[in-house]
Parts: C-alpha cells; structure tokens; sequence
C-alpha cells in the first residue's frame, strides 16, 4: 500500500469521520451557547459570557497577519522544546546513573525525592530572583516540569529490566558496557518515551503559568509566548483573543505529543507491532 | 521432521565435551537468617551427550542447582565440575557464567527490542569470534535448519511462542555450548504446541552434540526426552531416584503410545506425586 492511499483510507475511516462529528457537535453548541441571549432571550450562566466560536474565528482571521501572535508561538514553542531537551540531556544519563550504581543511587536518590514533590509553578519567584534574565528563570521552572518526570521513568524502567536478560547476556559473554548498551538502554526505552510524553505534557502547563507570573519575558508586551498572550489579552479586555490563545496552546501541545509519540516509535519499533 | 529423527543415528557416543559432575552441593539461602536449605547433599553425574532430565515438583529446589551450574548463583559446599573443570567449590563459590553453559528459561529471555537474527547473532557477535558476515550466515542457515525461516526480520513479540522457544534455542546453539540447561521452558506452552516442540528440540539434538540438563515437572516430557531421569525430592533438593530412559534414540512421538513408555510413566508416577503433595503441603512457591 502507497502512502497516498493509505493517507486516504486514514482520513476516510470511521475513527476519524467520528473525530469529525465530535468537533462539529461541540462548536455548534458552543455556538449556541454562547448567542443563549439571542434565542433564548436571557444568558446561559457562564457560556452565555464566552465569546462565541465564530467571533473567536473572526478574531483568530485578524490575528493571523500578526507578528506579535507568531512571535508568542515561537517563543512558547522554543522555551517549551528548550527546557524539555535540557530535561532529557541531564535527565536520562542522571536516571541511568541512578539505575546502574546503587551508591550513586543511594547518594542521590534522597535529595531527588525531596525536590521532585515540589510543584513546578513554585519555582517560578525563586527562579525569577536567582536567574539573571526572565528568559532563564522561565527555561529553568519548564525544564524542572520535565525533568523529574523524566528522571523518575528512566530509574523505575532501568531497575525494573527482567535479570534473566542479564544473565543470558552475561552467558554469552558480553561486556559490562556491553551490557549497558545492548540490555539497559533499549530495555529502558520505552519508560523513557513514556517519561518523555508526559514530561512535554507537564511543559506546556508550566510554560503558560511561567509566562504569565513572569510577564513575557524579554520580548514584553508584543509576543511574550502564549501564556502572555493570554494574559496580555485578559488585562486588555480582548476576549476573543483569550479563546485564541487557549486553542493555539491546545494545538501546540497536540503538536508535541504527536512528534514525541512517533519519535518514541522510531526509538521503540518492537513494541509498535504487537 | 521424520526422516531427519531417523536418518541420525546415536549421537551420545559422538559428544565428548560436557560432561557435568556434581558432588555434595548443598545451598542454603540466607545462611545467618532463615537458613532454608534449598539443594542438601546432592551428587550428581551427567555424561556428555546425555539428555538427563531433572523431575520434581515447582519450588523443590531444582533450579537452584541449574542456577549454581549456569554461574548465576553460589553454592554454600560441594562442588561442580565440566569436563573435570572446577566451576565452582571450595573458595571459589560462584561459577563464572560462560558461553559454554547457556540456559533457556523459563519464560524465555529473547530480547524483545531485537529481531530475532539479531537475537542469534548475539552470542558470537559478543565473543568476537567469527566476522559479522560469518555470524549472519550461520545464524540464517541454523534457523533454517530450525524451520525458522522468514522469521528472521521478525521482532519475538511477532511470534508464536513455540517459535520464540525455538529461537531461543537456535539462539544458546549459537555459542556452541557443551551444556544446554533448560528451566521448564515449555511451561507455558499448550500440551499440543509442547509435544511439537519436544520432536523439534530432539531434532535439533540428533545435529548438535551437547548435554542437556533439562528441568521439568512434567513426567510424560522427561520420558520422552531423556536419557535417564532424576526424581528430586523436595526442598531440600536430592536425587531421590535416578531411572535410565530405556527406550532408544531417535524417538519420535508414537514412543507415546509404546509399552514401555506406559511402564515408564506407571514406575514414577507415583514417586513424583508423593513429593508433589510434600511441596504442597509446605505451601512452597517457585524459588
């Protein structure tokens, strides 16, 4: 089968026609809801306040030839894709670490599970006093939303890898690097996928937050990131634009699931064809 | 599969490596502690070559002794020797594990983020002793030999497990081992899928001159495999009687329905079931 025509068979299938419906459902009683006025003659509570979806659209039109709204994108997107590398790079090796060498473990661990409770959002003042620009301290609270998660998948994957693959390894001869490479790092692949997708899950909270206590960081007012956006909009009574900002973080961040899902298929094909 | 059993002629006599000699072993977990004494005194001779099957109930100590000869545990005394080698004994209480030695567990052990070519490569690829091309061919070429054929690019989860018990033998013959030692691994398997295996592993067998130390607790198996059985009695574990397995090489699966195996199975039936009640009634698990 050719990609086109199983791109076509994908798009005409009953799961997405089905995604289709549920969309439709909901902006049409979205819809409803919030014109309540109009065809019920009094408001709805709550809905009947939030800006109706074709306003919303009508808005999101305008803001599309904006700079500052890209710009918000862009830097959302950078802090978020900056903090959660950061995460991985320190984050992996130091869960192997803490998998391989117990007094490392036993050294480490402690502290690690005293910081790891510590919601991210309460970072955010003490980041913002002891890193030297806004730019930092908001990269610093997104990396610590990813890190502990990371870190924590990594050590339970490591530590959980069934001894017998050890053993048959060490059978036959291989090398304690051997080892490490061949058994350790691809049987802790798939916690460390795992780890990764909730990891990007929990930036995206914390990036919005972050921004919006911070105020934007460097860029100011025009395109401080979603969050600021959002917040931006908020204080200036732009309600259509709040709506806007809270679909684009929802895209943005269906957008980096999907990329580390099929990235963590790439990094993990024998459990793709079960 | 038929003409292959009955082409081979006796190749116990072919192997001259693998024989395993085990005197007075005696393990006790946790020694300062619980002391449960896993393996007491027990002595055992295996020739090279011979399929010698190991009976006794789950959890009566037996893969404590395969553990001690794969080197993945310690021995609290005794001895073990391979070919007259010291494995392990006095001063030096834990075997090291060697390519020599390969188990085939009980769950398998394939490594499942490998396809199952690059499971067989594995051993030799580790030892560095053949170029990678060699180990290649050799690999395909057994696991055609093991009606493995176009499951080579396969993951083992892709697989049924009675062809992941194949690969995972294909896989220990790589090494050319003088010992396979087998934990139950066709516990899980169906009766039906268990007795296609059986023929398929004494297939391989006739091919390949090792020793087999093969665990069971399931009687109808150790007939019909081995050379001789060893009856263990239950934690502590010893050979509570050592019965050869008269019937000849090459069998095949009508030996099922033969006299002797009837006799066979009616001789220890009841020897298995009396510490098969033992192991209940101490309400032991697998350890």
């Amino acid at each position: 089968m050719n990609t086109t025509t199983r791109w076509r068979k994908k798009l005409l299938s009953k799961a997405s026609l089905r995604a289709l419906i549920s969309i439709i459902v909901f902006l049409v009683l979205w819809e409803l809801g919030s014109r309540s006025k109009q065809w019920l003659g009094f408001s709805l509570p709550w809905i009947g306040q939030v800006p109706a979806p074709t306003a919303v659209l009508n808005v999101w039109e305008g803001l599309l030839g904006n700079l500052g709204y890209w710009q918000s994108w862009l830097f959302s997107l950078g802090r978020v894709v900056g903090g959660f590398l950061a995460a991985m790079v320190i984050g992996i090796p130091l869960g192997l670490l803490m998998a391989v060498n117990k007094r490392f473990h036993d050294i480490v661990f402690p502290s690690f599970e005293v910081l790891r409770p510590i919601p991210p959002l309460a970072w955010v003042p003490a980041s913002i006093i002891f890193w030297p620009t806004t730019e930092l301290s908001i990269a610093f609270v997104i990396f610590l939303g990813a890190f502990f998660t990371v870190v924590i998948n990594v050590v339970s994957g490591a530590r959980s890898i069934d001894v017998r693959y050890f053993q048959s390894a060490q059978s036959m001869g291989s090398s304690q690097w051997d080892i490490f490479r061949r058994i350790v790092l691809p049987a802790t692949m798939p916690s460390i996928v795992v780890g990764s997708a909730v990891g990007m899950g929990i930036t995206w909270e914390v990036v919005v937050a972050a921004e919006m206590i911070s105020g934007g960081g460097a860029a100011g007012s025009e395109g401080g990131g979603l969050g600021f956006f959002i917040w931006n909009s908020y204080i200036g009574g732009a309600y259509e634009q709040i709506v806007v900002g809270m679909i684009s973080i929802g895209i943005a961040g269906y957008a980096c699931s999907t990329a580390i899902r099929s990235l963590g298929g790439f990094f993990t094909p024998w459990l793709k064809k079960r | 599969m038929n003409s292959v059993l009955q082409g081979s002629g006796n190749t116990r006599q072919i192997a001259t490596q693998g024989a395993i000699r085990i005197e007075e072993v005696v393990k006790i977990y946790d020694p300062d502690g619980a002391a449960v004494m896993a393996v007491d005194h027990c002595s055992l001779d295996i020739p090279a070559g011979e399929i010698c099957m190991i009976v006794g109930p789950s959890g009566c100590g037996k893969t404590t002794l395969l553990n001690a000869i794969a080197g993945f545990h310690s021995i609290t005394s005794g001895k073990i020797f391979l070919d007259g080698k010291l494995l392990c004994g006095p001063g030096k209480p834990q075997a090291d594990p060697g390519s020599d030695r390969i188990v085939v567990f009980q769950n398998g052990a394939l490594f499942p983020w490998k396809t199952n070519i690059d499971n067989v490569a594995f051993g030799p690829l580790m030892q560095g002793k053949m170029g990678k091309k060699e180990i290649y061919e050799k690999a395909r070429s057994m696991m055609a030999d093991a009606g493995l054929s176009g499951t080579e690019q396969n993951y083992p989860g892709e697989v049924s497990s009675g062809l992941r018990r194949r690969v995972e033998i294909v896989r220990a013959l790589m090494n050319d081992p003088k010992v396979l030692l087998f934990d139950e691994p066709y516990r899980a398997l169906d009766s039906l899928t268990k007795s296609v295996m059986h023929e398929a592993l004494l297939e391989i067998y006739y091919k390949n001159k090792v020793t087999i130390f093969f665990i069971t607790h399931d009687l109808e198996e150790a007939i019909f495999l081995g050379h001789r059985m060893v009856i263990m009695t239950t934690r502590p574990c010893r050979p509570k009687k050592i019965l050869a397995v008269d019937i000849p090489h090459p069998r095949d699966y009508s030996v099922l329905t033969s006299p002797r195996f009837r006799e066979l199975m009616d001789e220890t039936v009841e020897l298995v079931h009396e510490e098969a009640k033992k192991s209940f009634a101490a309400g032991e698990k697998e350890g």
